[in-house]
């Protein structure tokens, strides 16, 4: 083991998992949050995390790290809005085998709550369906009432 | 696949254009049996009686039944049925649905709930499309042209979806110019000046109703609305501030038409009504043409 690599794993306050996915660059305050969306709190994997890490870019970031689990495409995606610098590390045998970044959807459906009270979506058992417009700020177009929600707006159903 | 008319961008220039062009046919010609033997469902989830008359009278026109409720006092939901429940069954029974909800997007929902077509006759403050049809109409029908118009609208810039969804539909065509006289806490709202300025079409903003409207081809006025203001004290603070009078049309241009999609309350004096520029009253009977425009356009008829 080289002498680079031996100071990067003193440094790790999250331990490796041999086989996984890593999230890593989640904002703190949004933590909680991206465990709802993806489904963590339902799932039997070993999943440990860390947070109030250090950041340079975030200020203050967390770190989830998944035993055995392989993300879709599709289905990291939903992050993007509340994570998006996230970046994906694929653990096979302890070795980062593939990295990715994630990418806001067109679409983005559930999950968010519309910002409208009058909207039908908050007052009868609609699924949510927004255009995501952008992303900095996130600015989501409602499907069905057509009125914005925008950053800070955002509430997560 | 079914055509339904939820929101005015739903329909593109060309449909815009067929939509004119057969209003123009049934002003000529109002009665044609097209609906015989066919039953229209008009739901009314909140009252209307001017855009629910025009409606039914177009549907009478051509010849076709009509089931429904004018008010919701006398419906199902008042027993706590939920929208989606309504609509299924009255889908049953109907070819075609034509619905006012007071919630915001309650058309769109209802139109992926049903197998037959839906018009959108308002979904709360979000979308009102026959309303800026039958608006378009009425700009075409004066004014010859739907490029090259300087339109001024007044009042009510930030709740009042008449003129958003007009906004929209006339930047469809060429170089318009639009002013907007509001008072602060009713200005235009931003995301529409947005659209403005990405699509290069020119618009200027005023405080103060004055000699600047003989630039103006069309004027539209708009009423302050109660029912919009979540707060009562801001309503009352600027329900009486624009006021069109007729001493204010001397050095309008002749081609100049005044619009509003009525009711109006005073916010255009009585004064106004003789004179031959006001079209408000000749703009409401434009929309039974264009309602039986969009009716047999959605229903494949012509």
């Amino acid at each position: 083991m080289s002498n680079d690599t031996t100071k990067k794993k003193l440094k790790l306050k999250v331990s490796a998992i041999k086989e996984g996915t890593v999230i890593d660059h989640i904002p703190a305050q949004n933590l909680f949050k991206v465990i709802t969306i993806l489904g963590l709190d339902k799932i039997e994997n070993q999943i440990t995390f860390g947070t109030n890490l250090e950041s340079q870019k975030l200020g203050s970031k967390a770190i989830i790290k998944v035993s055995d689990k392989f993300f879709e495409n599709d289905e990291i995606n939903k992050i993007a809005l509340i994570a998006p610098d996230a970046k994906l590390n694929i653990i096979r045998d302890y070795e980062v085998v593939e990295k990715k970044i994630v990418k806001a959807p067109e679409i983005i459906k559930g999950i968010v709550k519309c910002f409208n009270p009058k909207c039908i979506t908050n007052n009868e058992k609609v699924t949510t369906c927004f255009k995501v417009l952008s992303t900095s700020p996130v600015t989501l177009r409602c499907r069905y009432c057509e009125k914005m929600t925008i950053g800070e707006q955002m509430r997560m159903l | 696949m079914k055509r339904d008319l939820i929101s005015i961008t739903d329909y593109s220039k060309e449909e815009y254009l067929k939509i004119m062009d057969l209003a123009a046919e049934f002003e000529k010609n109002p009665n044609q049996d097209l609906l015989k033997g066919k039953v229209v469902a008009s739901l009314f989830f909140e009252p209307s009686t001017r855009t629910r008359l025009s409606f039914e009278t177009a549907i009478n026109r051509l010849g076709g039944k009509i089931v429904g409720f004018a008010d919701p006092q006398n419906s199902s939901s008042t027993k706590g049925e939920t929208l989606h429940d309504t609509i299924k069954m009255v889908s049953n029974y109907a070819d075609l649905i034509v619905m006012r909800h007071p919630l915001e997007g309650a058309a769109r929902y209802a139109a992926e709930v049903s197998p037959v077509p839906i018009i959108n006759a308002g979904d709360g403050a979000n979308q009102h499309p026959t309303q800026t049809l039958l608006d378009m109409y009425s700009i075409l029908k004066t004014q010859g042209t739907f490029d090259n118009l300087n339109i001024f609208m007044v009042g009510d810039l930030k709740y009042g979806r008449t003129v958003h969804s007009l906004l929209m539909a006339m930047s469809q065509f060429d170089t318009p110019i639009f002013n907007f006289i509001a008072p602060a806490e009713l200005q235009m709202p931003e995301e529409y000046k947005m659209f403005l300025r990405e699509n290069d079409i020119r618009y200027f903003e005023h405080r103060e109703f004055t000699d600047i409207i003989s630039e103006a081809d069309i004027i539209y006025m708009t009423r302050v609305q109660k029912e919009r203001f979540s707060d009562p004290m801001e309503y009352e603070q600027v329900k009486n501030i624009y006021i069109l009078r007729n001493s204010m049309l001397e050095n309008t241009k002749p081609n100049m038409k005044i619009l509003h999609p009525l009711p109006r309350v005073n916010e255009i004096h009585t004064d106004v009504d003789k004179n031959e520029k006001a079209y408000y009253f000749t703009q409401a009977l434009n929309g039974m043409y264009t309602r039986e425009a969009i009716i047999t356009h959605i229903m494949n008829l012509k």
